[in-house]
Formats: C-alpha cells, structure tokens, sequence
C-alpha cells in the first residue's frame, strides 16, 4: 500500500473561500480522534478575507524528521511524511519548532506530535485526501500534473521554497499564478473612489536557480498591507 | 393559548438548542450501509452519501460520481450527520403545559393528532374555513410541499397557505415569470465554464453556496472576466476583475446605468431584441435619465467602474449572470431582478451554451417548493389558482369541484398581520422558524401570542414552537424519501437512510392523520412519497413546471432530472417516455406548450419582455437620525433560523455568535475597537453584539448575520416593508444607528453562544 507517484496534492491559496470544509471533514478521520490536521488561517481578516489553507508540504528532506530526537517520524518510499509513530514519540515538541511551515502539533493530553499524513488510509488505497476531496473552491486539489495542467491553465505548480538560507523541495505543490503582472489588492474604500491609489500584492516565486532567489522573510505572509 | 408556557430560558434548558456529541462513529466503524443521498441544507443539494449502522446515520463519505458537486461539501455538508440522535431530537408529541418546569409535556402521538383535529374543527366550525393557516416550508420534499397544500386547499378548505420561499426565491420568480413566462435557471451550472463574463449579483457564493465557487473558478481559468456586485467583499469578490460596491438598496439604478451605457455604445444585440423580446424601447426610455453620473451619485458606485461594467458585460460573446438574495431582498426586488434580466435580454446571450441567467436558490428545495401549490397564489405545475382553466384541472386532478378550491390566499407576513387582527385563529406549521426568519419578529412574537390553537411539526423545538399548544414529532430529511429540485432545476432525489425514531413520523403521514382525524380523508391515503409523486406528475402536467415524465427511476439513472419532462411530447402529444429533461431553456429549436412554436420564450407569441426596472428608494432609508445602512445575511457554517446548525457543535464552534461587521474608518469614528460591545439601533429596536472590524464593507454600511435567536436576532431590528409584487421583506437594507454599548448584554452570561 503506497500513494502512486503520478497522483500529487496542489494547493492554491487565491481560490481558498475560508469556509473551513477541510478542517472539518479533517476532523471526522479516526486517525487523529476529532482533531483536524489542516491549518486554515487568515492572513489579516481586519484588511482581507484572504485565508491559507496548509496541509503537510511532504518535504523530501524533512526538517522534523531531521531534528527528532527519537527517530519517530519517517517518511515512506512514496515521500509520505507519516505522523509521529506512537511507541516513538517522546512529545518533545523539536518537530513543531522545527517545521519552517508551522505543520506539526503537540498534543500534550495525549503525549503525542501529530500532522497531515495526506490521508495515508485513504491515498494508499486509491482515494482522494479527504480535505482535497470535498473543498469547494478546490484550492485544496489532489490529482495528477496532466489534470492540473488542463484545469489550470492561469497558474503553475511550485514545489521550492525558501527559508533564510535553507531551500525546501516538497511533494505537495503550491499554485503560483503565471500572470507577470501583480494582482490588485482590492479594497472597498478605493473601489467607491473615482481615482484609487492601487495596492499591489507582491509576490516572490522561488526560481529555478538558486542565485535569482530573492530575499523573502515569509513566503506565506504575501499579501503586503 | 400560543402564548410561551414558562420563561424561554427553562425551555431552553430542556430542549436546546443543545450541541450535538462531537462525533457519532469512528471513521475505522464500517458502517452497515452507504446511502446515496443529498445534503438536507442549501439549494446546491450536493450528493452525499451517509454512514447507516442500525437506525444511526453515524458518518458521512463523499458522493464523488454525483455530477453536480464531484464529491465536494461544504461544512455544513460534512457535519450535517450529526443533527441525528441528537439529544434535542423530539421523539414524542409534546403539548404546552405551564404546570411543568419545561413548559411542555409528551403526549401520545394519537391523541396529539385527535386534540389537533378537535381544535382545528372548533376554530373552523366557529369563524370559517379560514380562521386555519398553514406554513410550509422549501426545505421540505415536493412531495411534502405538494400534499400540503392540496391539504390546506382540499382538506382545511382555508386559502391561507404560504412558506418561507416567501423570504427566499419569490422576487426572482416573479420576475422570472414577467420577462419569460417560466421561473427557472436557464441553464446547467456546466455553461459557466468557457464563459466570457461571470457577473455575480448580490450573492454571497462562497458562504451562501459554496460549491458554486468552483463553477466560478473554473470560468476564471478559463479567462472568464468576474464582476461582483455587492456592498462587501465577500470571498467570492476578492480576486475578482471588477468590484461594485453597491450602496444597499440600489441595484436597480445600477443595472439601468450600466444599460444606457450599453445602448449608448451598441453593445447591445439588436437583432435578438427585434426578433425575440418586446418592450425594449420603454426600457430604452426609462434608461436614459441614468446618466454615469447620477448612477454614480445614486449607486455609490464610481462612473469608471460603470463604465467598465458596460464596456466587460455589453462587448462579451458570452456571458453568465447570478443573482441572489442581494438584490432580491428589498421592498424593490422583482425589479432588481428586472434589471438584471434587462442586461441578459439586451444582450441577447441566452439559450446557447457558455451563457446563461439564474437565481442561486437559497433553500434545498428552493426551486421545487415554489412549484407545486404551497404558495399563496399558486397550483402545483406552477399554475395560477386565479386562472379558471388552471383551477380546473387541478380539481379534476383532486376530484373535487372547482368551485371549493379557495382563491389566493396572502403572503406569509401578511398572515401574522391577519393573525394580529384576529381573522386567522388557528395555525399549523411546518419546517418554519418565522420568530426567527420573518423581520421586526417582535411583532411576529405578539402576533403568535394570539393564537388560539397552535400546532407545530418538527424534528426539534424551534423558537417558534416554543408558543405551540401542540407539537408534532417530524422526520429529519435523512428520515424520509423524496424528491427535490436544485439550483440549475434539476429533480433529484432524496434517499430514506432510516426510520424516524419514538413516536416520530414521516411529515406526509402526519399531514395525512390530520386529514383523517378530521374526517376528510378523501385524497389523502397515499401508502408513500412515490404515490404521491405519481400523482404530482399528473398535476403538473401541462402545467409550465412539467413534471409529467419524470419517475423516481429515471431520475436515478440519469443523476438528476431537469424539469420540464414531458409525458407527451408538447408538439404532437406522442408518448416520450425517454423525454430526457431540459437542461438549457430558450435554446433556438425549442418547443414550448405556451408558445406553441412562435417562439422560444413561455408566452404566446414566444418573445422574452423587457420590462421598465424601475428604481426606487429603500422603505426606511438612512437619514440624519439613522445614518447607516444595516444589512443582513449569512455565514457558511450555519443555516438560516439555525434550528439544525445551531444544534451541530463543530458548525457552532466555527462562528459561535453572531458579530456586527463595520469599517475600520466608522469604528474610528465611534470610538469602537473590534471585539467591543457595539449596540446597533433602528427604528424598531436594539441588538448588542460584539463589533467585528473590518475593511471588507463599505463604511456607511453595518452587517449582521441571521442565524441566531432571542436578543442575538438580527430580525429583531430589519424592517418590515415587503416588495408590492413578491411581498419579499426587505432585509438587506434599513436605517440604522450604532453606539459602542454601556456594557455586556444580559443574555451573554445567561446563554450558551448558539441558544
């Protein structure tokens, strides 16, 4: 039982409605008693009804895995990162301060870290994760390149990011819109004006090659306000 | 006596709104069998499939082959499972009883429904048929709506029925009716996807209908240009090509402006006008004094973005407008909905694919519960209870004699002031919460205090059957079989997952035991929904909403049905027992039964109307004394009065209570910091609620969502005044006031956020 290859999770953030579907089909999987393993934050809900969904990335280097103590995280030959395997897990919480996308969570009750494992019971036996499943907006879409390729001809997948000085390459990818241009924040006050000022939102995609990276604190914090 | 038995909070206590356990099953239970089904909420009806494990519906699992939805859900969709079992889940009938620390008492079901008829016949004997009214609802099954008012009509004899779609789908239907002679979406959601143009109306899509976003998404990918119009930005708004952000009340000024423009450029389909509409140069007229700039100054909305409307909507090759309870709840909503329909017609971009025109229903069965003759004014296949042919035929349908069918009945706010004056009695309702749902409830509270007999039938005790003398067990969707109609008009069906549980009942067999405990049996001893339904065939044929060849197994082996279906084929009346459906209206070959072959649309001579859209200002429009506008609506996790959300703990801790949005520039102003107890004034009275600020609204404008109950009701302080054609209230503007408040509300110590 593994996930084929071919089969890859896409998020992409600028369709997310923030109706929270994922976080509460997430919650009803018995693996993980009630709790869902997704993030839905919003960026800044007082300037935008912008929301990011954040699944397990599925790094190929995983940094929690790289810092636990106790070896208790693996990551499958189909690049699954599992959760914390019980009998291991000694909750010392390094995985949760090492994660540079704020995945993994201590459950201090229950002794135990636990994240997105894209649904390992589901995906290994040829279903959909159940969050990319019933999200409404599919900003959360789970599928092969070819299929992504034809339904989304507006954007295209990355799987880089960078942190500081440290580049991650995931198994989930993250939509970037191909649009050269960047997008105008909307806003309700410049919109009732007959000559708004424009506010962009700046966008920073890590390129192919590592010396054009440009400096970014946070590639989650996009939206400049 | 409809009077509250005890004081509300020890009503509460007994019989909620509680939170439902968190989670019935495990995931790893493997349930006993998979129902494939629909969701009991919004008019999207996505399929579903419940978890059954004896007579529990314990999970859920995705529907991934159901056409419409693909297996997507929204929140209420994934934890609607859990109002079974729920602890608040009548399982008796109850009886008002002020000796008992709850208020009411559990009675045999038999004796609930004998006490039911002796009341029901008393009132009648004493002051006429019509001292009985009956509210039904569009969340029931066709079948349900349609035996209801063959009940009120043919077994009460009372013209006082009406529902909740009177709060609902009623502006668009009629308007739909005046331009083209049928009430229905033109065309499947699938054409959305390749069009040019997606311009959303007053519509909430993200939060309201949920699944429709993907629809909207795709058109994107596909280059689709959206424009939202709307005085906030909602989810669906943010990445959108062009916003209006429409002052509250102004829709139709909006829509003729953005139409002058059109005219003035020739952005218009002159050719289709000519050969397949009449009234345009009326229109034309009245449009011309809508000038960009009083457009602007009465719209709020800047002229380069009227501009730009008419520029992306006028040069499209195709295009898909929506509209929803933005612009249809006013007192000016059918023509709102006019305008809108104007800019369709004038563009002549309907009846072919990637183009189309539709209200986003509100309600599971939105669109067939306005159908089938629970309407005030209405016989089931969309007929005119006024209309002597109509009348008729649905009498030859029933056997009785035309002349005991009773007229048109009043709408439902109407009904409470009848109520009021003491002209009706007695009343019987079904899947309504109208303390909750109708505006300025106090009103609606003194009305039911009225009553002399009062008969509720639900599966919890909503707010509004706390003032019941009687309350009658019902079925839960998942309780029952059914069909119902969805959004793009299509007739799905609803599939039983288990038995009611006590004493509950399916609501047919209630509505029926009442037609027999009052001796009138006669048309009402159908053995199931699926009698039923062949019945309803019968009844709607020939009717504009022709359900005449749709069976349950068709509608299994096609995924849906889109109505009308005939039996016979209209042309030549040969039998089409493989009639299909009719996902797309108004497409050029097309045969009508009203037309007749001149032409597309459903009146005689076969032409769309253009009709004069006229704008008029808000009843209760701001002015110095109530400067802002207040508006109202919802949030995802939660539906309409709440009485099934509000019960559902993991939808409850999504958005616990209800907030009073406002901008950041008017919080300034009023000294108020998110978070803070803000006291939000009208002309009818005052709720206080936390104030959530943000930049997402327009700063003369304040929002409030309805879900809630008591204190924390949003229709406590809306206004009252009702579209003359639809007689829609008008909840999405009124004037209002807002002060940060003395101090914390009584009810937030007292209460549990969702009671």
């Amino acid at each position: 039982m593994s996930v084929p290859r071919q089969l890859e999770f896409f998020v992409d953030p600028s369709r997310c409605i923030g109706c929270q579907s994922c976080v509460q089909a997430c919650s009803e999987c018995d693996t993980h008693k009630g709790e869902s393993m997704i993030h839905l934050e919003y960026v800044d809900r007082g300037q935008s009804v912008q929301t990011v969904p954040m699944v397990c990335m599925h790094c190929e280097q995983p940094t929690c895995a790289e810092v636990c103590p106790a070896d208790a995280i693996k990551r499958t030959g189909d690049g699954v990162v599992q959760s914390a395997r019980k009998p291991r897990c000694i909750a010392c919480g390094n995985c949760v301060m090492a994660c540079p996308f704020g995945v993994p969570e201590l459950y201090i009750d229950r002794q135990i870290m636990m994240k997105c494992d894209m649904c390992y019971d589901r995906t290994s036996v040829g279903k959909k994760p159940m969050c990319a499943t019933v999200c409404p907006s599919q900003a959360l879409f789970f599928g092969t390149r070819a299929e992504i390729d034809a339904l989304r001809p507006q954007s295209t997948p990355t799987n880089r990011f960078r942190f500081g000085s440290q580049t991650i390459t995931t198994r989930v990818n993250v939509m970037v819109p191909r649009s050269k241009s960047p997008p105008l924040m909307l806003d309700v006050t410049a919109a009732m004006d007959e000559r708004p000022e424009n506010r962009n939102v700046r966008l920073n995609v890590v390129g192919n090659s590592p010396s054009t990276i440009e400096p970014m604190l946070d590639p989650f914090a996009e939206v400049e306000v | 006596m409809a009077k509250i038995p005890v004081d509300e909070l020890s009503i509460i206590q007994a019989y909620g709104p509680h939170l439902s356990a968190s989670i019935r099953g495990t995931t790893s239970d493997e349930p006993e069998k998979l129902v494939k089904t629909h969701c009991c909420f919004c008019g999207q009806q996505c399929g579903i499939q419940l978890k059954v494990r004896g007579n529990d519906v314990i999970g859920f699992e995705p529907w991934d082959e159901f056409p419409f939805n693909r297996g997507m859900l929204c929140p209420k969709g994934v934890k609607r499972y859990l109002q079974g079992s729920h602890p608040d889940r009548l399982l008796t009938a109850l009886q008002r009883d002020p000796t008992s620390p709850s208020g009411f008492r559990s009675l045999d079901y038999e004796q609930a429904i004998a006490r039911a008829a002796t009341e029901i016949a008393r009132l009648q004997q004493a002051h006429g048929h019509g001292a009985i009214a009956v509210l039904g609802g569009a969340s029931l099954t066709t079948e349900k709506t349609y035996l209801l008012g063959k009940f009120a009509r043919v077994c009460l004899k009372t013209p006082f029925i009406d529902y909740n779609g009177r709060l609902c789908m009623v502006s668009a239907g009629a308007a739909n009716k005046k331009a083209f002679g049928i009430d229905r979406v033109t065309s499947p959601w699938s054409d959305m996807i390749g069009t040019e143009v997606l311009w959303i109306a007053g519509s909430n899509v993200a939060e309201c209908s949920p699944i429709t976003t993907n629809y909207v998404w795709q058109a994107r990918e596909r280059g689709a240009k959206v424009i939202v119009q709307d005085p906030r930005i909602t989810p669906i708004a943010r990445t959108c090509d062009l916003y209006l952000p429409v002052r509250p009340g102004r829709d139709a000024a909006l829509f003729a402006g953005v139409l002058q423009l059109m005219i003035e450029h020739g952005w218009i389909d002159r050719e289709f006008i000519e050969a397949h509409t009449s009234g345009f140069e009326q229109v034309a007229d009245y449009c011309r004094a809508w000038t960009p700039a009083r457009t602007a100054d009465v719209t709020g909305v800047p002229e380069r973005s009227i501009y730009k409307a008419a520029e992306l909507w006028g040069q499209a090759k195709s295009s898909f407008l929506l509209h929803a309870r933005g612009i249809e709840h006013h007192s000016n909503g059918v023509q709102n909905a006019l305008g809108a329909i104007n800019l369709v017609l004038a563009s002549g971009r309907i009846g072919k694919p990637k183009s189309g025109y539709g209200t986003i229903v509100g309600q599971a069965n939105g669109q067939g519960g306005r159908e089938h003759g629970q309407k005030c004014d209405q016989l089931p296949g969309l007929r005119d209870i006024s209309n002597p042919d109509h009348r008729k035929y649905i009498a030859s349908v029933w056997g009785v004699e035309e002349r005991d069918i009773p007229g048109p009945g009043v709408d439902a706010y109407e009904l409470f002031r009848k109520i009021d004056a003491g002209e009706i009695k007695g009343l019987i309702s079904i899947c309504f919460n109208p303390k909750i749902s109708l505006p300025d409830s106090g009103f609606v509270a003194r009305a039911l205090d009225k009553l002399e007999f009062y008969a509720a039938i639900d599966f919890f005790l909503n707010d509004t059957a706390r003032h019941a003398d009687l309350v009658l067990p019902g079925s839960l969707q998942e309780e029952d079989e059914g069909t119902v109609t969805q959004v793009e008009g299509r007739v799905i069906k609803i599939n039983k997952a288990i038995q009611p549980p006590g004493e509950a009942r399916e609501d047919w067999r209630i509505i029926q035991d009442l037609a027999q405990a009052l001796g009138r049996p006669k048309g009402f001893t159908f053995a199931g929904p699926r009698e039923i339904f062949e019945e309803l065939r019968i009844a709607s044929k020939g009717g504009i909403s022709d359900y005449s060849g749709i069976t349950y197994d068709k509608i299994e082996r096609q995924m849906g049905v889109f109505w009308p279906c005939y039996a016979n084929d209209p042309k030549t009346g040969a039998p089409t027992p493989d009639h299909p459906g009719t996902p797309r209206l108004f497409e050029p070959d097309s045969f009508n039964p009203i037309a007749k072959g001149a032409g597309r649309f459903y009146f005689a001579d076969g032409k769309a109307r253009f009709n004069v859209a006229e704008h008029r200002t808000p009843v209760d429009d701001v002015d110095d004394s109530f400067p802002l506008f207040l508006t109202t609506g919802r949030v995802v996790s939660q539906f309409l009065s709440g009485t099934q959300t509000r019960r559902i703990g993991p939808l409850v801790k999504q958005y616990p209570t209800p907030r009073i949005e406002l901008h950041p520039r008017l919080a300034q102003k009023l000294g108020i910091a998110d978070g803070d107890w803000a006291t939000c004034e009208t002309r009818r009275g005052t709720i206080t609620l936390r104030a959530m600020v943000v930049t997402t609204i327009r700063p003369d404008t304040l929002f409030i969502p309805y879900h809630w109950a008591g204190e924390k009701s949003a229709n406590r302080v809306t206004v009252a005044a009702q579209d003359p054609i639809s007689k829609i209230p008008q909840y999405k503007v009124c004037a209002c006031r807002l002060r940060k408040a003395d101090a914390a509300p009584g009810y937030d110590a007292k209460l549990e956020a969702q009671q």
